[in-house]
């Protein structure tokens, strides 16, 4: 239980460098991926609503930190998206790609509204993303969330298949 | 068991996470002078991160560049390129100089304050989320750096220091959505403020609709915001609209490229403006 903390941890860290690091070289806005969401919407389709409202709580967290706003909105979407998201794996079978991209994507639209709803509603800046902005990052985030599942799904049978054949060879 | 316990109880865990949420939001929109101690730790540390993958990253750069790749030219290059920046960041000094001494000024008690006190800082990230356009650079308040210090590059203006910690600072660019700086427009006086809009473009607001502005125009700094010293290239008029009203919309773009910069100058120098208003709070 411990181990499974630790690698969210890890994964958390890594995305969030990740997500900086691209930043960096993207600056002027065509990033539309937000990496750290796809990992909390990721954590909570497979371990449930608490672990996906802590994960999107600590991630929203430091996400704000590193960024220029009010620290708590961007942690407020993320519990707020993980929390419903855990909710929704723990009572809908949600395996299938289309299903996935389905909540990925609505996760995505719910994210946003949030945040940028608590702006808008606290008169802390304005915000000018367009309806097709908005789908094209939910369909980025829907399409790179599938990607990573089916990755983490397949790599080990595709590992183990190798090393069984190898075994076999050297037979 | 406890934790067993706090996932029989979900709703409530929920519930609490949420509360503390609005409280933390809340204190931070109820006080907004100086810099929330939560945001300035919790920046800290993850700059921490940010240097030690940085520095990872440029050492394998370097290696590969320096030792691997043509190793004299490259060195040749790097050098030719400091003293480019050197050259670039005098001429703006010198466009200030001339700036200042048009017209009246000649006749008021011109003191020199453009040889700047500058840090060189690297950029070691930036913005975790695209909806802000800020970066992370190495160099805090042990360097000497305070919230509202301009940051400068070779090209023109970059931002300015949110939030710095002992060993890095958070500088918000320009072009972010909450940004903006006195503005002048070189040909004819013109005067404005700059405002990021988010994207990669600049605007340049409450510029009279008899003003005379064309497209290719240089922007500078006014210096009248406290911030940037007087002078500094802000980039060229992109688009000018009339819009019916009383002001123009210009559009700006910037002179320096956000996103292919990897160092900056922090100007240590305070401006005429805060130096005026620190003494006065003294």
């Amino acid at each position: 239980m411990k181990a499974a903390w630790v690698v969210l941890a890890i994964a958390l860290a890594l995305v969030l460098q990740t997500q900086t690091m691209l930043g960096r070289f993207m600056i002027r806005g065509t990033l539309a991926i937000d990496l750290v969401l796809v990992v909390v919407v990721y954590v909570a389709l497979t371990s449930g609503p608490v672990t996906g409202l802590l994960s999107g709580t600590v991630a929203g967290l430091v996400q704000d930190a590193l960024s220029s706003g009010i620290v708590g909105i961007g942690g407020l979407a993320k519990t707020i998206v993980g929390f419903l998201t855990g909710i929704v794996g723990s009572q809908f079978i949600v395996t299938q790609p289309v299903p996935r991209f389905v909540v990925f994507f609505a996760a995505t639209l719910l994210d946003r509204v949030v945040f940028i709803g608590l702006y808008v509603l606290l008169d802390l800046r304005s915000f000018s993303t367009s309806y097709a902005a908005l789908a094209g990052q939910a369909v980025g985030n829907a399409v790179v969330g599938i990607v990573a599942f089916q990755l983490v799904e397949l790599l080990p049978g595709v590992l183990e298949r190798r090393r069984m054949a190898n075994t076999r060879l050297r037979r | 068991m406890a934790l067993l316990d706090i996932r029989q109880r979900a709703g409530h865990l929920f519930l609490a996470v949420m509360l503390g949420h609005v409280i933390l939001i809340s204190a931070q929109v109820t006080s907004r002078t100086g810099v929330p101690i939560l945001e300035s730790v919790t920046f800290g540390i993850f700059a921490e991160v940010q240097r030690a993958t940085t520095a990872g990253a440029s050492l394998v750069r370097r290696v590969w560049r320096g030792y691997v790749g043509l190793r004299q030219v490259k060195a040749d290059n790097d050098e030719l390129k400091r003293q480019l920046a050197s050259a670039e960041v005098q001429l703006q000094e010198q466009r200030a100089l001339a700036d200042r001494s048009r017209g009246f000024e000649r006749l008021l008690d011109l003191r020199d304050h453009l040889t700047l006190s500058t840090a060189a800082a690297e950029i070691i990230g930036a913005s975790a989320t695209p909806d802000f356009r800020t970066l992370t650079i190495d160099k805090g308040t042990r360097d000497g750096l305070r919230p509202d210090m301009s940051v400068i590059a070779p090209a023109g203006v970059v931002g300015r220091i949110v939030v710095p910690s002992a060993r890095a600072a958070k500088v918000q660019l320009l072009i972010d959505r909450n940004a903006a700086a006195g503005a002048i427009i070189e040909r004819s006086r013109a005067q404005g403020v700059a405002v990021g809009a988010g994207d990669e473009r600049l605007r340049l607001e409450y510029v009279s609709e008899v003003a005379d502005v064309a497209v290719g125009d240089a922007v500078v700094t006014s210096g009248i915001d406290g911030i940037f010293p007087k002078g500094f290239i802000i980039g060229r008029v992109d688009a000018v609209e009339k819009n019916g009203g009383a002001y123009k919309r210009i559009t700006i773009k910037p002179a320096v490229d956000f996103s292919s910069l990897e160092a900056v100058l922090v100007v240590l120098t305070p401006t005429p403006a805060r130096s005026a208003a620190e003494a006065g709070a003294e």
